[in-house]
């Protein structure tokens, strides 16, 4: 069912764990329906004065594919100007593990948007120009928050995991 | 590295018995039970001597046992026929952790409109309460089905007590027995429609049969040549019949002795796995099924779980969403309330007769690790 990147992502992931002095951090998905996902990015200009990730993180609850795009989107994004990672797509996770099962295809979106929600929250916080499409992105992922909250109110396990 | 296989409930590894009973029904039996010749006779009288070694060991009448392609057809079987077989009759009562081959089969009936289909709710272990059923039977109750054991949690079900209720009432009473079959006590009294699977002991797959006590109103699924006195046409699959004859057989002979082992694999690992912090057992702590035993971890999903577990030669299951094609979470451990995020984290290690001490003291050893290596990944930190 998963390719043999995946798994290897999945055996032996990179970048995990919490970087200790991270400028910005995207937290994406919900415990309720199975998959949560904190990215932590560290940006620092490079020679040219752009700024990069110079440095990331990620912490997942989740399944196989969560934790191998997880892995994979840690490894794209890194060295890369804020304009290129913006520009990672959920498609480009998919396709560099070899692509994945269809009813796992949510899993490297939620990869693509934690890296966004980052990326946003740094560029927001340091009072930067925020891209439209990085802005329209950031408004779908608050509301699909918002309408998965609404969608498993029934169960108020908040306090439990 | 040695693999451990401890998803006997998904299926069983045919035993070696059983594959010798069945061995010469591939080349050297091969005729149609349905013909005249001495071919078709050798395969009739096998099917007739399977017949006759299950009915004996579940203590019924041989022409109550209809064979059939597994319990999934049993169920829908004993559902669907006994439901279409009552004209007048249009409420039906499954429970909430019924196999989806129970509950997919009702939803259909509720489907058609013609019937009304609930669902008996259970406690927080699972179990079904005799005086929740008496409540919610009505005059029109055709059908009542109620498992003999959970195949998530382990969970045993009340049946005789079920049974007696719903012949009170004049309804039909169909348990599904898959996880059963020598691994609780059963008697089949009372009990108007009983499905196993041979797969589910040490039989092969694909082949199972259906009791359906004398004068149980039942109309055939599958139309054809009137194969099973006309109940389930189909040239009868005679090496999987006679399978599934020796592996009921040595699952009755053996019950005692596999319940007992199990069982104390069961206590070792209950004990054992709830020593690691943020574990909860599902289910029953004492009294379910002795192969079955159901955990959930915070701060990890089951799917990952799996993964890992079966990179160290491990096989087990899981109810997180991530594993269902609906990519919703186990409707047995949600019906139990389980909260969504433990559910995500459910386990499921089920032992069989093959089981030995110490595979479950390998899985014990690794499980902490494993546990602790995805903790250590995940947002979700124990004890913060």
């Amino acid at each position: 069912m998963y390719t043999e990147k995946v798994i290897e992502h999945f055996r032996h992931p990179h970048n995990m764990g919490k970087l200790t002095d991270y400028s910005a951090i995207g937290k994406v998905g919900n415990i309720i329906c199975g998959d949560v996902m904190w990215l932590y990015i560290k940006v620092e200009p490079n020679e040219q004065g752009e700024d990069i990730i110079a440095d990331i993180s990620w912490e997942t609850f989740g399944c196989t594919a969560a934790i191998a795009t997880s892995s994979m989107v840690s490894d794209l994004a890194k060295g890369k100007t804020l304009d290129e990672a913006i520009a990672l797509t959920n498609r480009v996770v998919a396709e560099e593990l070899g692509g994945l099962p269809p009813k796992k295809m949510h899993c490297s979106a939620l990869a693509a948007d934690a890296l966004n929600e980052a990326i946003y929250e740094y560029l927001q916080e340091n009072g930067r120009p925020i891209p439209s499409a990085l802005a329209r992105r950031h408004e779908r992922v608050a509301k699909e928050v918002g309408e998965l909250e609404s969608r498993y109110s029934q169960f108020s396990d908040k306090g439990e995991a | 590295m040695d693999r451990i296989y401890l998803d006997n409930s998904a299926t069983t590894p045919l035993a070696d018995s059983v594959r010798a009973a069945m061995e010469p029904y591939y080349q050297e039996v091969y005729g149609n039970p349905t013909s005249l010749h001495s071919f078709g006779q050798r395969a009739r009288k096998a099917i007739e001597d399977g017949r006759e070694s299950i009915a004996a060991d579940l203590g019924v009448s041989r022409e109550e046992i209809v064979f059939t392609s597994g319990a999934t057809e049993a169920d829908n079987l004993a559902i669907l026929g006994a439901a279409m077989a009552a004209p007048k009759r249009k409420h039906v009562l499954v429970s909430a952790v019924e196999h989806h081959a129970v509950l997919h089969a009702a939803d259909w009936l509720a489907s058609t409109g013609d019937w009304m289909v609930e669902r008996i709710p259970v406690d927080r272990v699972g179990r079904v309460d005799p005086d929740t059923v008496r409540s919610m039977m009505r005059d029109d109750t055709v059908l009542v089905s109620v498992m003999a054991g959970n195949n998530e949690i382990g969970t045993v079900q009340p049946i005789e007590a079920i049974a007696a209720l719903c012949r009170e009432r004049g309804a039909l009473f169909h348990t599904d027995g898959v996880q059963a079959i020598g691994k609780r006590d059963l008697s089949l009294d009372g009990v108007d429609l009983f499905a196993a699977s041979a797969h589910k002991f040490n039989g092969p797959k694909g082949t199972g049969f259906l009791f359906i006590r004398k004068g149980t109103p039942v109309v055939p699924l599958v139309h054809g040549g009137g194969h099973e006195r006309g109940l389930r046409s189909g040239t009868e699959n005679v090496s999987g019949i006679v399978g599934t004859a020796a592996a009921v057989r040595l699952a009755i002979t053996e019950r005692t002795d596999v319940v007992e082992r199990l069982l104390g694999y069961r206590e070792r690992l209950v004990r054992e796995v709830l020593k690691i912090p943020g574990t909860r057992l599902n289910g029953q702590r004492e009294g379910g099924l002795p192969h079955i035993s159901n955990f959930s971890f915070q701060g990890i999903e089951g799917e990952s779980l799996v993964m890992r577990l079966d990179e160290h030669g491990i096989a087990t299951s899981t109810g997180s969403a991530c594993s269902s094609p609906d990519l919703e979470p186990s409707h047995v451990l949600v019906a139990i309330g389980v909260p969504l995020s433990m559910a995500h984290g459910s386990l499921r290690v089920s032992t069989g007769r093959q089981t030995t001490e110490e595979e479950i003291e390998r899985f014990l050893s690794v499980l902490p690790n494993v546990v602790a290596n995805l903790r250590a990944i995940s947002p979700f930190k124990v004890g913060e």
